[in-house]
C-alpha cells in the first residue's frame, strides 16, 4: 500500500493540502477572526475589506496553512459579511491557495460560508451541544458540501473540562459520525478544549495535561481522525506579559504536538520558539502545563513579574521588496496584485515626470507587460490577472484628476469605446485588461460586460455615439457571434472601427472571417499594450491611410492566407459549372468596338503616362508603407518618402526629357462567344475561330447564391445568339531600362538602378491604365461618357475589366502564348515570353479587356484534380505539364 | 443493466465523441431548430442544440448511433446546456425537464438496440450535465470582487431538476462534465446526493473537469490535485478531465489524477486544439496515437473525445483502447 492512499485529512484552497505524520503540525491563521482580533473586527465593520484583506495575506505569508474566518459579532450581519469576505478571498489567489476555516458558533453562517468556497475547507465547529439530531443533520450537510469539520467535545451537558468528559464525548461523536453519518474519519478533526492554565483555581490545574492525554487517547482510539486546538487560549491569564506567554503557548504546542495534536489555531506572532525559551522560564512553564508541582502557579507569578519587559516592539513587518526601485516595486505591486503601496509609488513616480500620463505610459505599462508575459508562458493564472488589472485600475484612478488638471479641469476624453464579451461567453479578463489600459490612456469606456446580445451591442453603439467597438471572447463559438456582429454593422451601415480580442481570435480569423463583411476598418487586436496605439491611429482625425493600411494588409494576409490555407471544401467542376455567374444576355447591352481588329501604337508620348502613375506601389517596391500623397506627410516615414519622391521626379524628369524609355503597345478587339462554359472562341471577322481562351472556374463551395466565377461567364455565350467581344493587349515602357539600369550599376549607383527600374513599372502600369481608358472611352467606345480621376482609376471604379494572365482572376501563365499569337506581340512591338513566360522587357503589362458592366475582378482561389484534367485536355497538354503551370492553385 | 462497476475491472470502456460538431454537420437552420412546435417562438433558437432533441429528435438519435457503431460503450444525452440557468438564454427554462426526460430516452432507446443486438456489450446512456454558463466562485465584474451571477442554491436547484428528469428519462449514469468552476460542480453533486437520497437510488456519477490553459489549473484557479480533493467527498464512479486541451496537453494533468486518485479515471480530450478559426484538425489517427500513450502508462478506464472528434475518432480510440488493459485501482486500507 502505498502511503499516498492510506486515509489522511486533505483539505483544498487553489492547492492543496494534505496532513500527513510528516507535515507534523498545521498552522490555522487565526488573525481574520472578530472575535479574537479588535482590528480585524473594525475593518470589517467599517467596510475597509482591501486592509481585511492584507491581515488574510499576511497570515498566509506568514506561514499559515489553513485560515480561519469568523465573523461572529452582534453588531454584525454575519452571515453577509462571511460571504462576502470569502467571496473576497476568492478573488486573491495569493490567500485562496490555502483553504479556509469557516468558524461559526451560528449553523446559517456556516452553510452561507459553505456555499461560497470551491475547495474542501473545514467547518468550525459542530458539537452534540443541541442534542444528537441536530448534530447529524449538521454532520449530513458539511459532508455533502464537501467538508471536513471540528467537532468540539461539547455534548448536552455542557463543555468537557475532565480527561473522562473529554474522551467520552469525543468517542460518542465518532461514533455516530462514522456509523450513521458515514462520515470519512480522517475528515474529523476534534477539538477537546484548550482552557487556559495557571489561573490559580485549583480545578484548573490539570486543564493543560488533561488535553494532551485526550488528544493522545484520541489519536490512538478513534482510528484516522485528527486533533486540533485553539493555543493561545493556554496563556489567557498572562495577557498583558507577552514574554510568559510567548513562553507557554510554545511549550503547550511543543508537548500538545508530541501527543498528538496535529492542527492548531494559532498566532504565529506569540508564538517563541521552544529551544529558545530560557531554561528558567521554560522550567517554570513546564511545571505548570504538566502539573509537576503544588505551587507551580504561585512560581510562575512570582516568576512572570520578573521578565515583564516587552522585548518585541510592534514593530511593521519590514517588507523587503518595499526597498527596491520605483520602477520594481511598480511592478512588484501589478504583479502580485498588491494595491497597499501603489497610490504612494504612483505619486512618486508622477514627481518624476513632466504628464502625468507618462506614468500610465511608462511605469505602469512596464509592469502590466510583465504581467503579461507572465501570463503568456503560464505562470500566472487568470485570477492573478485580475488582481493586477485591478491595481492598474486603481492607481489610474488616482492619476486621472491629475491628468485632468492638465487639461484645464475639463473631461476631454481621446474617444468612446465599447467594450463586450460577445453572447455565450463569460470570459471577460482580456477585455477588462484593455479596457483598463483605454481607459488609463484617456478613453471613455462603456462595458457592457459578459454575454452581450449583439441587438444591445449595436443599440448601445448608436445611442453611445461611440467612436469604435471591441468584441471579446475565449471560446471558440464566439468567433461565429463577431462574424454575425461585423455584417450586422454593415447591413446597419456603421462606420466606426470593429476591435477583435481574446483567446481565440486570430489575425487570420479576422482578416479572413470578419474583415470581408464590413467596408470599414477590423483590426484585430491580442495584447492590450497594443490597443493603445492601434486606437489611437484609428481614431485619430487623419486616419484614412492608417485604415486604407490595415484593409490592404489584411487583404494582403486574406489572399495568402486563402492560398496555403487548407480549405477542405470545394465542388467538382461539374456542379461549379452550374453555379456560374450568370448574366442576363438578353438585357445585357453589348456595345460593338467602333474598330475591331489588331492595333499597333509605336511612337507613344510617355509624358502623358505622367498622370496616370499609381504611386503608392512605387513606395511599398522601397518598403515605405502608405497610401500616396499621405505617405509624404506621415509622421514615421514622410521625410524619407519625400526625399525618394523628389529623386523620382527628377529621374523621372530625365526620362520624358532626354526620352530614355520607349513606350509600345498592341492591342486588338475581337467578335467573341463563351462556348463550352469555360472557353471563350475569338473569331476573325469572317466568324472563324481564330484563337480559343481557356479560362479557369472557382471550385471553393461557397455559400449559397454565392456564384462560382470564370472570365468566360463576362461574355455572351454562343448559344445566346448575341455577338458579344472581347479584347487583349501589351504595353511596354521597357525599351532601354536594361541598358540604363546597367549604367548605373557601372557607376556602383544601385539606387539609380532600383529607381529606374521602379519608375519603368509603375510607366507600365501607367501605360496600362491609360490605354484601358481610351479603349473604354474611345477605340471601343463602350464607356464614352466616363469621367474618372487617376484615383478613382486605381481604384478601379471604371466598368469592365483588364485582368492579366499570371494574376488571381486568370493564374495560367499559358494564355500569354494565345495573346502573342493573336496580338503577333513580339512582331508587333518586340515584347518577348521567357521559358517561363515571363515577359521581356519586365516593365510591361499584358491582358484581356472586358466590357460588360457585371464584370469584376475575382481570385481563382484552388481548383481540384477534375478540372485540372478538364484544363489539360482543353490546352491538349499532359497532366503534367498542367500541373506545372497551375500547381500554386490545386487544391491539396 | 449490467453493473458497469464490475464492466470497468474487465477493459477500458469508450464514450462517445462530440455531439456538437456532429450536429454542425446538418447544417441545421432557424426553422430546422424551431420545427413546428417552437416555429412561432419569441426568441431566436438557433444554436440551441438540447432543443434538437424535441425539433430533430431523429438527427439525435442517429449521431447516438453512429457512436455505438463506432465502438462507443458509453454516449452522452444531448443536454449538455439542459437547465434553467442555461436555457434563459432562450426564455426555455420552461422545457428542461422535458428537454431532459426526452434526451435520456432518444439515447436509451437507441442503447437497448445496440445492447439487444450484442448482449455482450452493453451499452451505457451517462446523462451529460454541463458548467452552465456562469460561474459560482468567480466574479464577472472586475470592480467587484465579492459580486457572483449565480449562487450555489440557484445551480443546485437547477441542476437538481436536470438531474432528477435525466433519471426520470432513463440514463445508467450522470456525468458532471466541462468543470471549470470547482463551486458549480460541488452544487451539482449536492443536488444529485439530495435527489438519491430523497429516491433511495444509487447512480453512478461520474465528475469531469476542465484544465484551462498551460498554467494546468481549472478556470477558477484550482490544481489538478486541488480540484480532486475538492469533488471526492461524494463516491464518484470516475473522475477525469475533457475538453480545452487535446490529448498530448492533457496527459500530464491526467498523469497527475490517476496517481492520486481511487476513482476510475476518464478523458475525454478534444481533437487537439483549435486553429485560428476555430476548427479542430487532429485527425483519428493522430488523436489515437496520443491516446495510445495514456493506454501504455495504464492512466486510463473510462475513454472518449470532446470537442471535435467524431465517429471516425472514436472508432480509432476504441480499436486502440480495445488492446490495452485498464488502469489499477489502489485502494486505501
Amino acid at each position: 500500500m502505498s502511503e499516498k492512499h492510506t486515509k489522511y485529512l486533505k483539505l483544498s484552497g487553489l492547492e492543496p493540502l494534505i496532513v500527513t505524520p510528516e507535515s507534523n503540525f498545521i498552522n490555522v491563521g487565526e488573525r481574520t477572526n472578530v472575535t479574537g482580533s479588535r482590528k480585524f473586527l473594525r475593518l470589517i465593520k467599517e467596510e475597509k475589506f482591501e486592509e481585511a484583506l492584507d491581515v488574510a495575506r499576511d497570515q498566509v505569508e506568514g506561514g499559515a496553512q489553513i485560515i480561519d474566518v469568523n465573523m461572529d459579532e452582534g453588531m454584525l450581519d454575519g452571515k453577509e459579511a462571511m460571504v462576502t469576505f470569502l467571496n473576497l478571498i476568492a478573488s486573491e489567489p495569493d490567500i485562496a491557495r490555502v483553504p479556509i476555516m469557516i468558524d461559526s458558533s451560528k449553523w446559517e453562517i456556516i452553510e452561507a460560508g459553505l456555499q461560497v468556497v470551491q475547495g474542501k475547507s473545514v467547518v468550525n465547529s459542530i458539537s452534540l451541544k443541541e442534542g444528537k439530531e441536530t448534530f447529524v443533520n449538521h454532520a449530513k450537510l458539511v459532508k455533502r458540501y464537501g467538508a471536513a469539520v471540528i467537532v468540539m467535545a461539547f455534548d448536552e451537558e455542557g463543555q468537557a473540562d475532565t480527561y473522562q468528559r473529554r474522551i467520552d464525548i469525543c468517542k460518542r461523536s465518532y461514533d455516530i459520525l462514522v456509523n450513521e453519518v458515514n462520515f470519512p474519519p480522517e475528515d474529523i478533526i476534534f477539538d477537546p478544549n484548550i482552557f487556559p492554565v495557571a489561573t490559580g483555581m485549583e480545578e484548573h490545574r490539570l486543564n493543560a495535561l488533561d488535553f494532551f492525554n485526550a488528544t493522545k487517547w484520541i489519536r490512538e482510539n478513534l482510528p484516522y481522525a485528527n486533533v486540533s486546538g485553539g493555543v493561545s487560549n493556554v496563556s489567557f491569564s498572562f495577557r498583558g506579559n507577552n514574554v510568559v506567554r510567548e513562553a507557554i503557548n510554545s511549550a503547550f504546542l511543543f508537548h500538545a504536538i508530541k501527543h498528538g495534536m496535529n492542527l492548531g489555531i494559532v498566532n504565529p506572532t506569540m508564538l517563541e520558539v521552544y529551544d529558545e525559551i530560557p531554561k528558567d522560564l521554560l522550567e517554570h512553564v513546564e511545571d505548570v502545563l504538566l502539573d509537576r508541582r503544588d505551587d507551580a502557579t504561585e512560581r510562575l507569578l512570582d516568576f512572570a513579574e520578573t521578565v515583564k519587559g516587552d522585548k518585541k516592539e510592534d514593530v511593521a513587518k519590514v517588507l523587503e521588496w518595499r526597498s527596491d526601485s520605483l520602477q520594481d516595486r511598480i511592478t512588484h505591486s501589478l504583479v502580485k496584485g498588491i494595491d497597499t503601496f501603489i497610490i504612494e509609488d504612483v505619486e512618486e513616480a508622477r514627481l518624476t515626470v513632466e504628464r502625468p500620463i507618462e506614468v500610465i505610459e511608462g511605469h505602469l505599462m512596464i509592469g502590466m507587460n510583465v504581467v503579461g508575459d507572465l501570463f503568456g508562458s503560464g505562470k500566472m493564472f487568470l485570477p492573478q490577472v485580475v488582481k493586477s488589472a485591478r491595481v492598474m485600475k486603481k492607481a489610474v484612478a488616482y492619476l486621472q484628476p491629475f491628468i485632468e488638471a492638465e487639461k484645464d479641469g475639463k473631461q476631454e476624453y481621446a474617444g468612446k469605446i465599447l467594450m463586450a464579451t460577445v453572447k455565450g461567453d463569460v470570459h471577460d479578463i482580456g477585455k477588462n485588461i484593455v479596457s483598463v489600459v483605454l481607459g488609463c490612456n484617456n478613453y471613455e469606456i462603456v462595458d457592457l460586460g459578459v454575454m452581450v446580445p449583439p441587438e444591445k451591442i449595436i443599440e448601445t453603439a448608436k445611442a453611445e455615439k461611440v467612436d469604435a467597438i471591441g468584441l471579446s471572447g475565449l471560446i471558440t463559438p464566439s468567433l461565429d457571434e463577431m462574424v454575425y456582429l461585423s455584417k450586422e454593422m454593415e447591413k446597419q451601415k456603421f462606420t466606426i472601427p470593429l476591435l477583435i480580442g481574446g483567446a481565440t481570435t486570430s489575425r487570420a480569423h479576422s482578416a479572413v472571417k470578419i474583415a470581408p463583411n464590413y467596408t470599414h476598418a477590423v483590426v484585430h487586436v491580442n495584447d492590450a499594450s497594443r490597443a493603445v496605439t492601434v486606437v489611437g491611429n484609428l481614431l485619430q482625425k487623419d486616419n484614412a491611410v492608417y485604415k486604407e493600411q490595415i484593409r490592404e494588409e489584411y487583404e494582403k494576409f486574406r489572399e495568402q492566407f486563402l492560398k496555403r490555407g487548407k480549405k477542405k471544401d470545394y465542388i467538382d467542376i461539374e456542379e461549379a459549372r452550374k453555379r456560374k455567374f450568370k448574366i442576363d444576355w438578353n438585357a445585357a447591352e453589348i456595345v460593338k468596338p467602333k474598330q475591331l481588329g489588331v492595333q499597333v501604337v509605336e511612337d507613344f508620348d510617355i509624358t502623358k503616362l505622367e498622370a496616370y502613375i499609381d504611386w503608392s506601389p512605387f513606395f511599398r517596391s522601397w518598403d515605405l508603407h502608405g497610401k500616396y500623397p499621405e505617405i509624404l506627410k506621415d509622421e514615421v516615414v514622410g521625410q524619407h518618402a519625400s526625399e525618394l519622391y523628389a529623386d523620382a521626379q527628377v529621374l523621372l524628369k530625365r526620362i520624358f526629357d532626354e526620352k530614355l524609355l520607349g513606350a509600345k503597345a498592341v492591342f486588338g478587339l475581337f467578335p467573341a462567344n463563351t462556348v463550352n462554359d469555360d472557353d471563350i472562341e475569338v473569331y476573325d471577322e469572317s466568324g472563324a475561330v481564330k484563337a480559343t481562351f481557356l479560362t479557369l472556374r472557382q471550385q471553393l463551395d461557397k455559400r449559397e447564391g454565392v456564384a462560382n466565377f470564370a472570365l468566360s461567364d463576362f461574355v455572351a455565350t454562343k448559344e445566346t445568339g448575341k455577338q458579344d467581344y472581347i479584347g487583349c493587349f501589351c504595353v511596354s515602357t521597357g525599351f532601354g531600362t536594361a541598358e540604363l539600369a546597367k549604367q548605373f550599376e557601372d557607376n556602383h549607383d544601385d539606387y539609380s538602378s532600383i529607381m529606374i527600374k521602379a519608375l519603368a513599372d509603375r510607366l507600365a502600369e501607367a501605360y496600362a491604365e491609360y490605354l484601358h481608358k481610351e479603349v473604354r472611352t474611345d477605340i471601343w467606345g463602350y464607356a464614352q461618357g466616363e469621367n474618372l480621376s487617376n484615383e478613382e482609376l486605381i481604384k478601379e471604379n471604371y466598368k469592365g475589366i483588364r485582368p492579366a494572365p499570371g494574376y488571381p482572376a486568370c493564374p495560367d501563365h499559358l494564355e500569354k502564348k494565345t495573346i502573342w499569337k493573336l496580338l503577333q506581340v513580339k512582331e508587333n512591338i518586340g515584347v518577348e515570353l521567357t521559358d517561363s513566360l515571363a515577359m521581356w522587357p519586365a516593365a510591361s503589362v499584358s491582358g484581356y479587356y472586358f466590357a460588360n458592366k457585371d464584370a469584376k475582378y475575382f481570385g481563382l482561389g484552388k481548383i481540384t484534380e477534375d478540372q485540372l484534367k478538364d484544363y489539360a485536355k482543353r490546352r491538349g497538354i499532359s497532366n503534367d505539364e498542367a500541373e506545372k503551370w497551375l500547381n500554386p492553385n490545386l487544391a491539396d | 443493466m449490467s453493473n458497469i462497476n464490475q464492466v470497468l475491472q474487465d477493459r477500458i470502456l469508450v464514450l462517445d465523441g462530440a455531439m456538437g460538431t456532429m450536429l454542425q454537420r446538418y447544417n441545421f437552420s432557424e426553422e430546422d431548430f424551431r420545427g413546428e412546435r417552437f416555429k412561432d417562438y419569441p426568441s431566436p433558437l438557433k444554436g440551441n442544440n438540447d432543443l434538437l432533441s424535441l425539433t430533430q429528435p431523429q438527427a439525435i438519435a442517429e449521431v447516438h448511433r453512429k457512436y455505438f457503431e463506432a465502438g462507443a460503450d458509453i454516449v452522452e444525452t444531448n443536454t449538455f446546456s439542459g437547465t434553467t440557468i442555461g436555457m434563459a438564454d432562450y426564455d426555455m427554462e420552461d422545457l428542461v425537464y422535458e428537454l431532459n426526460f426526452e434526451s435520456a430516452k432518444i439515447a436509451k432507446k437507441v442503447a437497448d438496440e445496440f445492447t439487444a443486438a450484442n448482449p455482450d456489450k452493453p451499452r451505457f446512456i451517462a446523462g451529460s450535465i454541463g458548467p452552465t454558463n456562469r460561474t459560482a466562485s468567480l466574479s464577472p465584474d472586475v470592480n467587484r470582487p465579492e459580486f457572483r451571477a449565480v449562487t450555489f442554491e440557484e445551480l443546485r436547484v437547477a441542476y437538481k431538476q436536470q438531474v432528477e428528469a435525466l433519471i426520470d428519462g432513463g440514463v445508467d449514469l450522470l456525468l458532471v462534465e466541462t468543470v471549470f468552476d470547482t463551486l458549480n460542480a460541488k452544487a451539482a453533486l449536492f443536488a444529485i446526493e439530495e435527489v438519491k437520497e430523497e429516491r433511495g437510488i444509487d447512480i453512478p456519477v461520474m465528475v469531469s473537469g476542465t484544465i484551462t490553459d498551460a498554467s494546468g489549473r481549472t478556470l477558477s484557479g484550482q490544481t489538478v490535485e486541488a480540484f480532486l480533493t475538492s469533488i471526492s467527498h461524494i463516491p464518484l464512479l470516475s473522475v477525469g478531465f475533457n475538453c480545452a486541451l487535446g490529448a498530448d496537453q492533457l496527459q500530464p494533468y491526467l498523469r497527475r489524477l490517476a496517481n492520486e486518485t481511487e476513482f476510475f479515471t476518464s478523458a475525454h480530450p478534444n481533437a487537439g486544439l483549435p486553429n485560428a478559426f476555430g476548427e479542430y484538425d487532429q485527425t483519428p489517427a493522430q488523436m489515437q496515437v496520443l491516446i495510445e500513450n495514456y493506454l501504455k502508462d495504464g492512466l486510463i478506464n473510462i475513454i472518449g473525445g470532446c470537442c471535435g472528434t467524431t465517429p471516425e475518432h472514436i472508432t480509432a480510440i476504441a480499436e486502440v483502447a480495445s488492446k490495452y488493459k485498464p488502469r489499477k485501482i489502489e485502494v486505501s486500507e
